[in-house]
């Protein structure tokens, strides 16, 4: 079928970053608009409620850029590790990791130290533990040759096993029944956001989850963007995903770089353990992870693995979330679940289904764009 | 005599029941990885089949329109998979992910929409599942000593798909190396080109094999939700396709090996069941829930070529170019 219309023209750069992933949602949408029609219900009016979700109450704001500083950190997780080729499904077992971390952390050295000592000691086990568990699969698979897929995907079933078992055990809250910490001393949390705005004298500002840990999540996006394209190592890095072997030619370490690559992929994933465990919890409760390490994989698909396509990723995903508890409220029919259904939508057409519309918008546009001259002077 | 031997027996029926649905899917793993596809679907194909099957039944009042309509249901999910990675090339990983997502998110918003009560479909009746089966002769030869027992307890008195799922192993090993189609699926997963320039469709064969194993996984979803259990549950999979990848890898693609990792993977399962909170001698209380991480702690040893050598087939996970 492609071969008797020829190889499509070279899709315009700005059609590949901006038209592609828009075209990639909206037939998600479409499809979850039929799935929404076959139960009863109007499409329209669903939608319509899952996107205003963020602007129909005060503090609905908050709420989505809680949910989106999760998918900034577990998207970039899954970005930096996609640069270099490896695909790290592990993200959920690396938060978990992460959270146990900050939970050791606090519950062994208690009240004593100063915030200013304990804070930045949080953040930096939440990133050591999860860089940790994704430093052993990437260990796996540089040196002994296992592949990191299927090793990740073991990794967050060991870990969610660990997190129960401490949970249930030693970790647990005494006098309890529920797998739960006690909640943290006030000196190694991430304080919400809306305390510190009350604090500074902005008294209008509502309730939310939102905590400090969202302007370490910004911090992490430009830091992310430094690293892949302004130092050395994500020159690497991107060397070993461009071609491994020419990397290897090049005088780069490749598995001294996939090592790195993990480990940096593995702290992005675990500091979102900051939001969820020091920041709107405040202690370590079962499953505080949820699923966010595989929607982040959903989250770098569509932000084309550039920090900024992420943070309009997560920002569309954390309103989706947002939308998807006032469905909850609103319908007595549909579920928040629908949610889930549109990310893997989401991953299927703009992940799996990629080359599906890529050859076709490019003839389109190619029909529609004035041809420019063909510089290598072959024929076009 | 029996009377001694009766724990382990029972242990024993429970591991059967445990790995049965571990079998189907690890056969249908089995078809899938060696026509070179990378199948994590599973999970997603075990959870859409199980919510198919008892939805159907329950509509239906048929558990045999049920079981039919979750193998359809498996069968077009498997069809998606090869469409995204076979047709399109996509990445094989990715495309699993999303039909894990989407099987999730679809099961619990149309099991919602329709039956209410957090997406559990009603509980079924026995005459509406498929029920335990007394083997010939089992009553007769209950009391014989340590046989009967093993015939008339741990083989006898399960329901019809843990039989179907003890057929699949011997089954799926004759298809892939007694058939010509079985020949042809392994050649396709190691040299495709090969395959290619024989004149045979590469892609035919792959999607033939997807969709078995579709097949299978249909019977390992009706298996839970209208024979083992009595309705759907959300997440009722809880991970088990997973385990039967990891059964796959770890039993290095081969049926009757796979088969040895599901019956030790489920072994696990029945006996951390049977321990939790027991106190041992010597030991004292084993942790019960880092027991069900065994088996993917033994899978990345393995992996890992700690315990023997993994051979994978050798043009796994790459889309074919033609």
């Amino acid at each position: 079928m492609f071969k008797s219309l020829g190889t499509p023209p070279p899709l315009p750069r700005w059609a590949e970053v901006l038209l592609l992933p828009l075209i990639n949602i909206a037939v998600a949408f479409l499809a979850c608009a039929v799935v929404i029609w076959a139960l009863g219900e109007n499409p329209r009016e669903v939608l319509w409620t899952l996107f205003q979700g963020p602007f129909l109450y005060p503090g609905n704001l908050g709420y989505t850029l809680y949910y989106a500083t999760n998918f900034i950190f577990t998207g970039l997780a899954v970005a930096v590790a996609f640069h270099a080729k490896l695909f790290n499904i592990g993200g959920e077992g690396q938060v978990t990791l992460g959270g146990l971390g900050v939970g050791l952390l606090v519950m062994s050295l208690g009240p004593t130290l100063p915030a200013i000592l304990m804070v930045p000691m949080v953040i930096l086990v939440s990133a050591a533990f999860g860089a940790l568990w994704a430093l052993i699969p990437g260990y796996l698979q540089a040196y002994r040759g296992s592949h990191i897929v299927i090793t990740t995907i073991m990794f967050n079933f060991i870990a969610s096993a660990i997190m129960v078992s401490l949970l249930s055990g030693p970790m647990m809250q005494p006098g309890q029944m529920s797998p739960q910490t006690p909640p943290f001393p006030s000196n190694a949390v991430l304080h919400k956001t809306h305390d510190v705005l009350h604090w500074l004298g902005f008294d209008q500002v509502a309730n939310s989850p939102m905590n400090l840990s969202f302007f370490v999540a910004l911090l992490a996006l430009v830091g992310t963007w430094m690293l892949i394209w302004r130092t050395r190592l994500g020159y690497e890095i991107r060397g070993i995903g461009n071609n491994p072997d020419a990397a290897h030619y090049a005088g780069i370490r490749v598995p001294r770089i996939v090592l790195l690559t993990m480990a940096i992929s593995g702290a992005l994933a675990g500091m979102m353990a900051l939001n969820e465990v020091a920041g709107a919890q405040q202690r370590v409760i079962l499953n505080f992870s949820g699923q966010y390490g595989f929607v982040g994989i959903a989250v770098a698909l569509i932000g084309r693995n550039h920090p900024v396509g992420i943070l309009l990723a997560s920002l569309l995903f954390g309103a989706l979330y947002q939308g998807g508890t006032e469905i909850d409220f609103n319908y007595q029919s549909i579920t928040r679940e629908m949610v889930t259904l549109i990310q893997g939508l989401i991953i299927l057409f703009s992940g799996a289904l990629y080359y599906m519309f890529d050859p076709w918008l490019a003839r389109i546009l190619a029909l529609i764009l004035p041809r420019k001259a063909n510089p290598e002077g072959g024929p076009s | 005599m029996n009377e001694m031997i009766m724990p382990f027996i029972l242990t024993l029926d429970a591991t059967l029941r445990l790995a049965s649905p571990l079998m189907l899917c690890a056969m249908a793993g089995i078809f899938a990885e060696r026509s070179g596809i990378v199948d994590i679907s599973l999970e997603g194909k075990l959870l859409s089949g199980a919510f198919v099957a008892a939805a159907v039944t329950t509509a239906s009042g048929s558990v045999w329109v049920g079981l039919g309509a979750a193998m359809i249901a498996t069968m077009s999910l498997s069809a998606l998979h090869g469409f995204a990675t076979i047709t399109h090339r996509g990445d094989q990983v990715v495309s699993g992910l999303a039909i894990n997502m989407l099987a999730m998110g679809l099961t619990i918003v149309v099991g919602h929409a329709v039956y209410g009560r957090g997406g559990q479909t009603p509980a079924l009746t026995n005459d509406l599942r498929f029920s335990p089966n007394t083997l010939w002769l089992s009553d007769m030869l209950k009391d014989v000593p340590l046989l009967g027992p093993i015939y008339s307890e741990l083989l006898s008195g399960h329901n019809l798909l843990v039989y179907l799922a003890l057929i699949s192993v011997p089954a799926t090993a004759f298809i892939l190396y007694r058939t010509r189609f079985g020949l042809r699926l392994r050649a396709v997963g190691e040299v495709p080109e090969a395959v290619d320039t024989a004149g045979i469709s590469v892609f035919w064969l792959r999607y033939r094999a997807l969709i078995l194993g579709g097949l299978l996984c249909g019977i390992a979803g009706a298996y839970l939700s209208v024979a083992l259990g009595a309705g759907f549950a959300r997440e009722m999979s809880a991970g088990k396709g997973y385990i039967a990848l990891a059964a796959v890898i770890f039993g290095n693609w081969r049926p009757f090996r796979a088969l040895g990792a599901c019956l030790m993977f489920g072994f696990l399962e029945s006996l951390s069941t049977r321990l939790e909170g027991v106190e041992l001698p010597l030991v004292g209380e084993l942790p019960t829930q880092l027991m069900l991480a065994l088996p993917y702690v033994l899978t990345v040893l393995l992996l890992a070529g700690f315990i023997g050598r993994p051979t994978p087939p050798a043009a796994i996970g790459q889309p074919y170019i033609k």
